[in-house]
């Protein structure tokens, strides 16, 4: 087999961040959430699996924005579930 | 009100045949309905068991008048299984995956579980599938060999073997369908996604079939008297007749082959009545040809019971009617015809401050004579919720009785807010408030500068109209849905308001080139502006008498303190810019709300990229760009009556000279083309990189023929001037472009088919008129003539041709963007963006951190950008900006 691909080095990719657990609790009282209500991403996920996240970790996603320049999202990992 | 519920789980199921019997109420034998005296016949399809219809007589079963009875099911009883055509692709899987013998799914129990992932998982795991299975093979559990099922749409399902090298056909009947189904263990049918317990495959087999309550297919009873049953009535009598004949003939020990016979018709007849829809199965049909309407008819679809009744919705207080054009009206106001305004109400509490007010509107009752009158009221409605309609009779009386507490529904009158709507509704924009004007006429009156946004024209197009009822829905029509809080499309953040047509023409006929313009004149123009005083004249005449120019007429509609600069349509994009002394007069120029330079057209006030509208609500706001829009549009159509504007047919004449020139273009064009098909013919032809010779030949041929087209335009463009009325609405941007000229003129060019020239018809050529292989121009679609001149026979056929992939392509586009729309709206209708910028569900979940991801409301923007920094530089600078 070829050399393995660093999916986060792919210039598409944006930058992924695990957040700690202070982190996530600033940001659901700032946005006065419960964490089910965040967007989800999959535990399988290229990016998750490259920065080492795992089900129950938020993922701060800092991307390039048209409008904004600069812009975050957050998602938090869950399990894929089985068709 | 009892707070909202989750819903933890929906379970689907089959109706096992126990479950039919159980749930029944009657067992059904006989076909007829009613006797002579008109009584449902016991054990018949209109079984007073069945729930009654009929208003007098009560329900066997719940003993409840018609009204409450919910009806109740009864059954028929199969003399032989038959299949549900809802469940043949999951039977003819089951049958595929299980053995022909002892019914075990084809794999070992190592094999499922490679599949179907260990039990211990918590999440419900894959489904075993029909391509996991081996073709023919043999079953792990007995040994038996397997057999190939074929499956023949609807109904039929057979097994092929092969016999002496012959492959023959063994047809399976439900009955035997149904003895293999029951045979599959419970645990395999769980390793092939469906539930037992709900679920036994074999309960798609119908040995018994339910009778649906009366009351979901009632009689009616038509003038003449006569009954006329359901169509489902009508299906279920096939179905107890043949069923009756089956088992009489059973009975008898009729032949395999009657029985046969016998026991497909039932088959057909329980298909078609539960789908009358099915591939490859003739619909069943009414006496007079027409299909039924039968189970999964009344379900399915657009007007179906779930899209059709139950998320269609209805409502009160709206009307519609054809849509003319009234340019006097402001854009924000509608007329509405005097016949509509009386039928329509709004409710009003009468209150101590009112009182008098709402007595008069009771006294004047419901009958408006002329839109002059003062507006009624229709209706009164007491502190008890009881209704009053007002009458000649009682007005008087009901008008003594007004007291606070009461509603009075007045008439519409002039200045209420209404919702006005064009479908399909495929915008927000598509519906806004206006300002209710009541007019003569049975037509609704709009400013044609509004027509953008509701994509509407006056050909006979019908629009809506809805009254809110409530101050709240009031207050929001106004503060957000009227047409001049949506003058900003929230696609583009640029306006889709504004000029169109005769707007355009006629403000670049007023403020082209510099003109001046006498007291009488100017008047004239300025004769419906909201202005008090004439500005400082520019210039007198000879005999001393005061003139205007037309530049100062346009400066009036502009606001005092406006400062602009950009290009007109009729910019040529020179390579210098001449600015002030382009020769063209393209050059806008605005300092201090005067028109310096330039020629006003669809850049400046057009509905889709108005720069002078865009501005002017940057800088002041809505309300005087409602303003202006509706001062250019009435200045601009006095600018287009000062001298008139027409077109015709003698208007595209060209002289002797211009025509000589045409015909020597595309004589050189067309002998272009010979000379390149014979280089090709001789094979000293150069392929482009990439291309075929032919391609290369295709693209050259294209390249000619559209450059010949191109310098006819130029030439006839040339003769055809300003004073041309079809080159001033080219130039402004009001209607056409060059290329439509070009057309009328010149020469129509050639006509193509996806983008390449027309090849297909009779054999190696276009029509029989053209040798065969003929490569030339006229032989594959290009017209020399011009919609002046007339087409020749082949060159009528060819444009033809071209003219339907346009037809054909905007049909397509228009049902593919329609369906696209509604996913899209299923999708997201339900998102928000909340008070603190995220974009939300209804369950508060989050879509979005922040709108668009920079919190901009694309309406409030300028082109999407949240502050439209050129604009603020140049109205500081009076300069251009780089």
């Amino acid at each position: 087999m070829g050399t393995s691909l660093d999916v986060l080095n792919h210039e598409m990719v944006p930058d992924h961040q695990i957040m700690d657990e202070e982190e996530v609790a600033d940001l659901l009282a700032t946005y006065h959430i419960s964490l089910e209500q965040l967007p989800k991403m999959y535990h399988d996920d290229p990016a998750v699996k490259a920065i080492g996240g795992d089900v129950g970790n938020v993922i701060r996603i800092t991307r390039d924005s048209r409008t904004a320049g600069r812009a975050e999202a957050y998602r938090l990992v869950v399990k894929r579930p089985k068709k | 009100m009892t707070s909202p519920k989750r819903v933890g789980r929906i379970e689907f199921g089959l109706f096992s045949p126990k479950e039919i019997r159980k749930m029944s109420v009657r067992k059904i034998i006989w076909a007829d309905t009613y006797d002579d005296d008109g009584f449902p016949y016991p054990q018949g399809l209109m079984d007073l068991n069945l729930g009654v219809i009929d208003p007098g007589l009560r329900c066997k079963t719940c003993d409840q008048k018609a009204a409450d009875c919910p009806g109740h099911f009864g059954h028929i009883e199969l003399a032989k299984p038959v299949i549900h055509v809802g469940y043949t692709r999951l039977i003819r899987k089951l049958l595929r995956v299980t053995c022909r013998s002892c019914s075990r799914l084809l794999m070992t129990a190592e094999e499922v579980e490679k599949i179907v992932g260990h039990e211990d998982s918590e999440l419900a795991s894959e489904v075993v599938s029909e391509k996991d299975i081996k073709k023919e093979r043999v079953c792990p559990h007995c040994g038996e060999q397997q057999l190939k099922i074929n499956f023949e749409k609807p109904t039929t399902f057979s097994e092929v073997f092969v016999e002496d090298g012959r492959k023959i056909e063994h047809k399976l009947t439900p009955a035997d369908i149904r003895a293999r189904l029951e045979k599959i263990p419970d645990e395999d049918l769980r390793a092939l996604g469906v539930n037992p317990d709900v679920a036994r495959p074999e309960w798609t087999i119908l040995t018994v079939l339910p009778v649906p309550p009366v009351t979901m297919r009632p009689s009616i009873i038509l003038e003449n008297g006569q009954r006329s049953e359901d169509d489902l009535t009508h299906k279920l009598v096939d179905i107890i007749r043949i069923n009756q004949r089956f088992k009489e003939n059973q009975d008898a020990g009729a032949p395999q082959l009657i029985i046969e016979d016998l026991w497909e018709l039932l088959q057909y007849h329980v298909t078609t009545y539960l789908d009358n829809e099915v591939a490859g199965c003739p619909p069943a049909r009414h006496r007079s040809g027409r299909p039924l309407k039968t189970l999964s008819q009344r379900l399915k679809g657009k007007e179906g019971r779930f899209r059709g009744s139950l998320s269609g919705k209805r409502v009160n207080f709206s009307a519609r009617t054809v849509i003319s054009p009234d340019p006097n009206l402001s854009i924000g106001e509608v007329g509405i015809p005097l016949a509509i305004a009386n039928e329509m109400t709004l409710p009003i509490r009468v209150t101590q401050f009112n009182i008098e007010e709402m007595r008069q509107y009771a006294l004047n009752g419901p009958e408006r004579p002329t839109i002059r009158s003062p507006c009624g009221a229709n209706y009164a409605i007491r502190p008890d919720n009881r209704r009053m309609r007002l009458s000649e009779a009682n007005l008087e009386t009901v008008a003594e009785m007004l007291e606070p507490g009461w509603t009075v529904e007045r008439q519409l009158k002039d200045g209420d807010i209404v919702l006005f709507n064009r479908q399909p509704s495929l915008h927000r924009m598509s519906i806004m408030a206006h300002r209710v004007i009541v007019m003569d006429g049975k037509t609704f009156r709009l400013n044609p500068a509004v027509c953008p946004p509701y994509n509407a024209d006056f050909d006979g197009d019908e629009m809506n109209l809805h009254i809110p009822q409530t101050e709240e829905a009031r207050a929001e029509a106004e503060i957000l849905v009227s047409v001049q809080a949506n003058i900003l499309s929230p696609r583009t953040g640029g306006p889709i308001i504004g000029g169109i047509h005769d707007h355009i023409s006629g403000i670049f006929l007023l403020t082209h080139t510099v003109r001046h313009f006498s007291k009488e004149e100017t008047l004239y123009l300025t004769q419906h502006l909201p202005i008090e005083h004439l500005p400082e004249p520019a210039a007198m005449d000879d005999d001393g008498k005061p003139l205007w120019t037309n530049k100062q007429i346009f400066s009036l509609v502009l606001p005092d303190d406006l400062n602009m600069l950009f290009q007109a349509s009729s910019c040529q994009n020179c390579e210098t810019c001449r600015r002030e002394m382009c020769e063209n007069d393209a050059f806008v120029r605005i300092v201090g709300g005067n028109l310096i330079s330039g020629t006003i057209d669809k850049k400046g006030i057009g509905a889709f990229d108005g720069q002078i509208l865009h501005r002017i609500i940057r800088q002041h706001g809505m309300k005087r760009a409602a303003r202006f829009i509706d001062d250019v549009t009435k200045l601009s159509i006095r600018g287009i009556m000062l001298e008139g504007f027409s077109f015709g047919i003698d208007d595209e004449d060209l002289t002797r000279t211009e025509y000589g020139q045409i015909d020597e273009v595309l004589n050189g064009a067309l002998s272009d083309v010979e000379r390149r098909i014979k280089i090709y013919n001789e094979g000293q032809l150069e392929p482009m990189p990439g291309r075929t010779l032919e391609e290369t030949l295709e693209m050259q041929i294209m390249q000619v023929l559209g450059k010949a087209r191109d310098r006819t335009g130029e030439i006839a463009g040339r003769h055809l001037g300003m004073d041309n009325s079809a080159v001033v609405m080219a130039v402004s941007g009001a209607r056409g472009s060059m290329l439509n000229l070009t057309q009328m003129a010149g020469c129509l060019g050639q006509q193509s088919v996806r983008g390449e020239r027309i090849m297909r018809g009779y054999e190696d050529r276009t029509l029989p008129h053209f040798r065969r292989n003929e490569r030339g121009a006229e032989a594959h679609g290009f017209i020399t003539n011009s919609y002046k001149s007339g087409l020749s026979p082949t060159e009528f056929f060819f444009h033809a041709i071209g003219g339907r992939e346009g037809l054909v392509d905007t049909a397509v586009r228009t049902s593919q963007s329609g369906y696209l729309q509604r996913r899209m709206i299923n999708a997201l209708q339900d998102l928000k963006v909340a008070y603190d910028g995220t974009v939300r569900t209804t369950g508060g979940r989050i879509i979005q951190f922040c709108y668009g991801e920079d919190g901009t409301d694309p309406g409030r923007s300028s082109y999407g950008a949240p502050v439209d920094v050129k604009g603020i530089i140049e109205s500081v600078l009076k300069e251009e900006v780089k």
